[in-house]
């Protein structure tokens, strides 16, 4: 076993990386708006130690500054905004139903293998010990994907997307030592713009068609039927 | 032969220490509950009342009925005798590995099924039909986990694998931690705690176990109860020696042995303290939420075998 | 060595002995009981040279050739008994010989119907012969001549009872489907002969085919052996057709002919077509996955007995199926070891099934035979009243489930150690699915067990449901000591599984070129298929452990000093009053956890009529195949329509055919030119 000739804390990242794909299995199996916010919360605190974890092991700590953001936006910011638009929009109670959560389950997990094999050649170019993480992030990627993809509530669908980017940043992270910082606030003002508009976007949907069932969003077609 | 005499007393003992382990949870319980609660050897008495009193059957019961608690038990003995408990050096490791362990199990989950569903009521064949449905879900989950672990040490005969895990530095697994998770949660259901199955109930909507032995008196219900005891211990040696298994010995040094039992002593009572702690923080899932914790635990083992395809080997 | 050619003559006895069996008692249809004797008499004695001849040429490891004079002129009958046929031979045998014991006593009452026994004897007869010549053909031609005469034969056995109108519809179902079968396996052979300079196995053997073309073959013939053997999708004739059959002829054809089409299968791949690729390895372990999971799922919902245990073939040929695929898989990698372990389970597999679905069969024809009910909600309590046929029936039920110290765990035990060697492959995508394939075998097993449970307890525990039940005996003796014998025999290759793993050990040293050596290092009492570092199963000392630790703790219970009184009374009832047959589970009660928890499964109709003017309420529960629907139903439609089109050639107008007539004229006069 490769794992055993790591340090320690080189496997605790890679322990860190099989919890992140973790948490976006149980993003996909949430069915309450709030444990689904807190989870994805989680998902954000477990890539900050990570990214910790990455700049004490390569003596990078750029990476610190990238890990103070994420734990400021992802854990924090952003949680915290689509708590307080889940308390105004008055859906705070409201649970969504999944359709077949075990189908949808077992696609995950084909996605993972996927995301292995398409992974494959790309992990012999890069020289990291941690570098097997590259097909966890693309897997939490492809899941983000499919949480928007499975799920009809809007604000589920912003959590997929905001985990799609989660598994964007972990990957640039464990694979390549981050990104270049501009690259970094670049996408990181993006997500809070995107977070924003879609605060705004949601109300304007509820007060359109009156609810944020996005298949109802089926009624604007100009076909009649 | 004198591994095999060893092998045994070491039977004999965990059978003998099973009903303390059982009681061990039960006192804590009531402890957390705020409650004074029966000492820890209360089941020793119970058992001893039971095995005492007369049988009384039903009239609709058939020999089935009448041999299901010796079949049981004794299929518990067989696995019991099968899983290190504190050393790895005894033969009886090539007398069955984890496969057949988890074959065994279900022979005495199949009589006792029959034995529920013999005497023509309904409280037997609801428990019977309770019972092999979460069955039917946890043995792929177990036997998941156990090939993680199979995969990670090569091999699937249980001296071999605690000795090997035992003798390595210490690495952080992720695959053994998820298969771990999964393990433990597939215990709490085989073994009918909460939040699969309420030990101490008797409403007919909430029973599974207790319902298919509801008929049972005098020694066949004392036999029936010390098996359920016995796969609580059975189990929780099993998550002790896995999950943690420094500290059980390696040879068969009287020294090595004590220092050995005490360590599995202590792992155990800390066993029993999380499973009391998990026990009254949880409540009861009705039946058809538990799937869905099964699900759980096969997506865990399941993630545990693919964290050690992507993340482990070369 | 003067066994030699022995096996081969005592094989062409029991092929011979079987024709008679067909032929004979034809002269004797004035005496009925007579002509029943006879038949089962020379088809005992048929199934007993089968096994004799067929496990002495596994055991010796030989190998014999003979070309018969019969044929057409160019192409004689050539026959050859290798351990891989004499394996199966042995199987055939076995199971024929107990139906043979267990046959007079139940035809009996078919002796007063509107035909008679005689069509009965005459296809059995045949049906056994031609199971018998497919295994021991080689060459193409003799192997689809018997495989034909197998196929029509049990055609007309299946429709015997052919006053219902849903038996002729289950035996058309199976008639079409054994004859699109017949032709895939006609393009199969076609493909391989095309290639090679003759129709004879060795001609083939030794032919060399391009990938695509080999390919192609093996598509052929994964379609043609899996119609008969009942992989899913092609799996619809075997619910319909072996419940309506008489039950020692379901038995025959749930517990021997699917082997007979595994044989073809393993024949053709391993035998004949060479040059395995892992990706036909994991077509065919996805498809036997796929089966296993399916047939359990769908066994758990029945409700008629023998519908049931049809089910439950599906699931087993399966099992089988994830066998050959890991075989395949582990061949294609040059693992051989592994391969012959993988292939070992599975033929382990294909015995054991044969073993445990006669019996369970049997024990079914004796319920039905007694209480003339199909219906297990109308069962209960048939332990008091049938002892015997409980006491082998629930040994045919734990063998089925895979539970020790029977002989059905030890094949899924190998299956599981083949499928735990899954990390030795390179490639990580494999490794991956084959212990999620394990983890369904798993599923398929638990499941198993859930549905005998069932079975068992609705049909043998419990009350009587209905009054026919309680008249119910034991039925004659032929029929217990065939049933009795199974058991035995359940129990005997579960007991000594390294003896038997050493016997089988001549096939894949034939097939692949390797046998699984380190099975028997520790000595016939462990069995230790890869290393006893890895895993080994002592089966005769796990159940002597069983046997003595329920000794002891019944003597330490049960001091004949003590006064230990059974008292008995009612069952508690709640102090309601006393408990009637109604108040118990029923089978489609049993099974409703699991319906709802895998509702996506099965196309499920659930209704329910609340009571009106002069009924009372119903409630109504149909599982259909979702397969039919989505697969079947529109092939019988495309081809109605292709029908349809088609018969506008009959235009009725008598110019139009003699257009017809003149136009072919026109065009072989020009051919001819």
């Amino acid at each position: 076993m490769l794992i055993a000739s790591l340090t320690l804390p080189e496997q605790v990242v890679l322990t860190l990386a099989a919890l992140i794909l973790l948490s976006s299995f149980l993003l996909l199996a949430q069915v309450r708006l709030d444990s689904l916010i807190n989870t994805f919360a989680l998902q954000g605190l477990l890539i900050f130690l990570a990214t910790v974890l990455m700049a004490f092991i390569a003596g990078k700590y750029h990476l610190l500054i990238s890990a103070a953001l994420t734990l400021f936006l992802k854990v924090f910011f952003i949680p915290g905004q689509l708590r307080l638009l889940v308390i105004r929009l008055n859906i705070r109670r409201e649970v969504e139903v999944i359709g077949n959560p075990s189908l949808v389950m077992l696609f995950a997990a084909g996605l993972v293998l996927f995301s292995y094999y398409v992974a494959l050649p790309i992990r012999e170019l890069s020289l990291l010990s941690t570098r097997n993480t590259i097909a966890i992030s693309l897997a939490v990627v492809l899941i983000g994907m499919l949480m928007i993809i499975s799920r009809r509530k809007a604000v589920a669908q912003v959590v997929g997307f905001m985990s799609m980017e989660n598994g964007l940043f972990f990957a640039a992270v464990v694979s390549t030592h981050g990104m270049p910082m501009v690259v970094e606030l670049g996408i990181a003002f993006d997500v809070l713009v995107a977070a924003i508009l879609f605060g705004v976007f949601f109300f304007h949907i509820r007060s359109e068609i009156g609810s944020l069932d996005t298949d109802r969003l089926n009624h604007l077609t100009e076909v009649e039927k | 032969m004198t591994g095999w005499f060893w092998v045994i007393v070491k039977t004999l003992c965990v059978v003998l220490a099973a009903p303390l382990l059982a009681g061990w949870v039960k006192w804590l319980k009531c402890r957390l509950q705020n409650r004074k609660g029966p000492p820890p050897w209360q089941p020793y008495r119970d058992l001893l009342r039971l095995s005492r009193k007369h049988v009384v059957l039903a009239d609709t019961a058939s020999p089935i009925f009448r041999v299901a608690p010796y079949i049981v038990f004794s299929v518990t003995i067989l696995a019991v005798s099968i899983v290190p408990v504190i050393t790895v050096e005894l033969p009886v490791a090539a007398l069955a590995d984890v496969i057949a362990l988890v074959g065994f199990l279900a022979l005495g989950r199949f009589f006792l099924s029959l034995a529920g569903m013999d005497v023509g009521t309904a409280f037997g064949g609801m428990g019977a039909s309770r019972e092999v449905t979460i069955s039917s879900l946890a043995e792929p989950a177990l036997l998941m986990a156990f090939f993680t672990l199979a995969m990670n040490v090569s091999s699937t005969n249980l001296s071999t694998v605690i000795a090997n895990l035992a003798q390595r530095d210490f690495t952080l697994y992720p695959s053994l931690i998820f298969s771990s998770m999964g393990l433990i949660l597939v215990a709490i259901a085989e073994t009918g705690r909460i939040p699969i199955d309420n030990p101490a109930t008797h409403l007919e909507l909430t029973m599974i176990h207790e319902a298919m032995i509801l008929e049972y008196s005098g020694r066949h219900l004392a036999l029936m109860e010390w098996a359920s005891m016995l796969k609580l211990s059975l189990y929780s040696l099993l998550i002790v020696n896995l999950i943690v298994p420094w500290g059980i010995a390696l040879t068969l040094v009287p020294i090595d042995l004590a220092f050995a039992t005490l360590i599995v002593t202590a792992k155990l009572l800390l066993w029993g303290l999380i499973l009391a702690v998990s026990e009254t923080i949880q409540a009861k899932m009705r039946l058809f939420r538990a799937p869905q914790y099964l699900g759980l635990a096969f997506i865990l083992s399941l993630l545990g075998m693919m964290s050690h395809i992507i993340l482990e080997v070369q | 060595m003067m066994d030699f050619a022995m096996t081969m003559i005592i094989a062409e006895t029991a092929v011979l002995a079987a024709l008679l069996s067909a032929i004979v008692p034809l002269f004797f249809y004035r005496l009925p009981y007579l002509q029943s004797w006879l038949s089962f008499l020379l088809l005992g004695i048929s199934g007993l040279a089968a096994s004799w001849g067929g496990g002495m040429a596994l055991l010796l490891r030989t190998s014999e050739q003979v070309v018969l004079p019969i044929g057409l002129p160019w192409l004689h009958i050539s026959l050859c008994l290798d351990p891989l046929a004499g394996f199966f031979l042995f199987i055939v045998g076995l199971v024929t010989f107990i139906a043979a014991c267990y046959g007079p006593a139940y035809i009996r009452e078919y002796i007063d119907g509107q035909l008679g026994i005689g069509p009965l004897t005459v296809f059995t007869g045949l049906f056994v012969g031609g199971m018998f010549l497919v295994l021991l053909a080689a060459d193409a031609f003799s192997f689809m001549l018997a495989w034909e005469l197998m196929s029509v034969a049990s055609y007309f056995l299946v429709v015997f009872q052919h006053q219902r109108p849903e038996n002729r519809h289950a035996a058309f179902i199976y008639l079409l489907m054994a004859v699109v079968g017949g032709a895939f396996l006609f393009l199969a052979y076609g493909v391989l002969a095309g290639f090679s300079d003759g129709f004879s196995f060795a001609a083939m053997k030794a032919a060399t085919l391009s990938p695509t073309w080999a390919t192609i073959a093996f598509t052929f013939a994964f379609i043609g052996f899996g119609l008969k053997a009942g992989i899913v999708p092609l799996h619809v004739w075997l619910p319909l057709a072996h419940p309506v059959a008489p039950s020692h002829i379901s038995a025959l054809m749930s517990g021997v002919m699917l082997k007979v089409a595994v044989y073809g299968f393993i024949r053709f791949v391993f035998g004949l077509l060479g040059g395995i690729t892992w990706q036909w390895g994991v077509v065919v372990l996805l498809v036997g996955s796929a089966s296993a999971v399916l047939g359990v799922l769908y066994a758990l919902m029945q409700h008629d007995l023998k519908r049931l245990l049809a089910y439950h073939s599906v699931e087993n040929i399966g099992i089988i199926y994830i066998g050959l695929g890991l075989s395949m898989i582990f061949y294609a990698t040059q693992h051989l070891e592994i391969a012959a372990l993988a292939l070992i389970a599975a033929l382990y597999h294909c015995l054991n099934h044969a073993l445990f679905k006669s019996l369970l069969f049997f024990g079914a024809g004796a319920i039905l035979q007694q209480s003339r009910q199909h219906d297990m909600e109308k069962m209960g309590g048939l332990i008091k009243k049938m002892p015997v046929t409980a006491t082998c029936f629930l040994i045919g039920c734990i063998s089925i489930s895979a539970l020790p110290p029977f002989n059905g765990f030890v094949s899924e035990w190998l299956t599981f150690q083949a499928a735990l060697q899954g990390p030795i492959l390179k490639s990580g995508i494999l490794g991956a699915m084959i212990p999620v394939a394990a983890a369904m075998l798993a599923l398929t097993g638990a499941m198993a067990a859930a549905c005998f449970v069932k079975v068992y307890g609705i049909v043998f525990l419990g009350r009587p449901r209905t009054p026919e039940i309680e008249e119910a005996t034991d039925p004659s003796f032929g029929m217990q000591l065939g049933q009795i014998l199974l058991a035995v025999c359940c129990l005997g290759f579960g007991i000594f599984p390294a003896w038997t793993v050493r016997a089988l050990n001549g096939i894949p040293e034939g097939l692949i070129g390797v046998g699984l050596s380190s099975a028997t290092d520790k000595g016939w009492l462990w069995l230790t298929p890869v290393s006893a570092e890895t895993a080994s199963y002592g089966a005769p000392a796990v159940f002597f452990g069983i046997l003595v630790s329920w000794l002891i703790v019944f003597v330490l219970l049960h001091p004949l000093r003590r006064d230990n009184r059974i008292r008995i009374a009612p069952a508690w009832d709640c102090g309601f009053g006393p408990l009637n047959a109604r108040m118990q589970y029923t089978a489609s009660a049993f099974a409703m956890p699991i319906r709802r928890i895998f509702s996506f499964v099965w196309l499920i109709v659930e209704k329910v009529e609340p009571a009106g003017l002069g009924k009372r309420s119903r409630y109504i529960l149909r599982i259909d195949d979702r397969l039919w629907l989505l697969l079947y139903v529109p092939i019988g439609k495309l081809m109605l329509k292709i029908a349809e089109r088609t018969s506008h050639i009959q235009g009725g107008n008598l110019r139009v055919y003699l257009c017809y007539s003149f136009f072919t004229l026109l065009f072989l006069l020009w051919v001819i030119v």
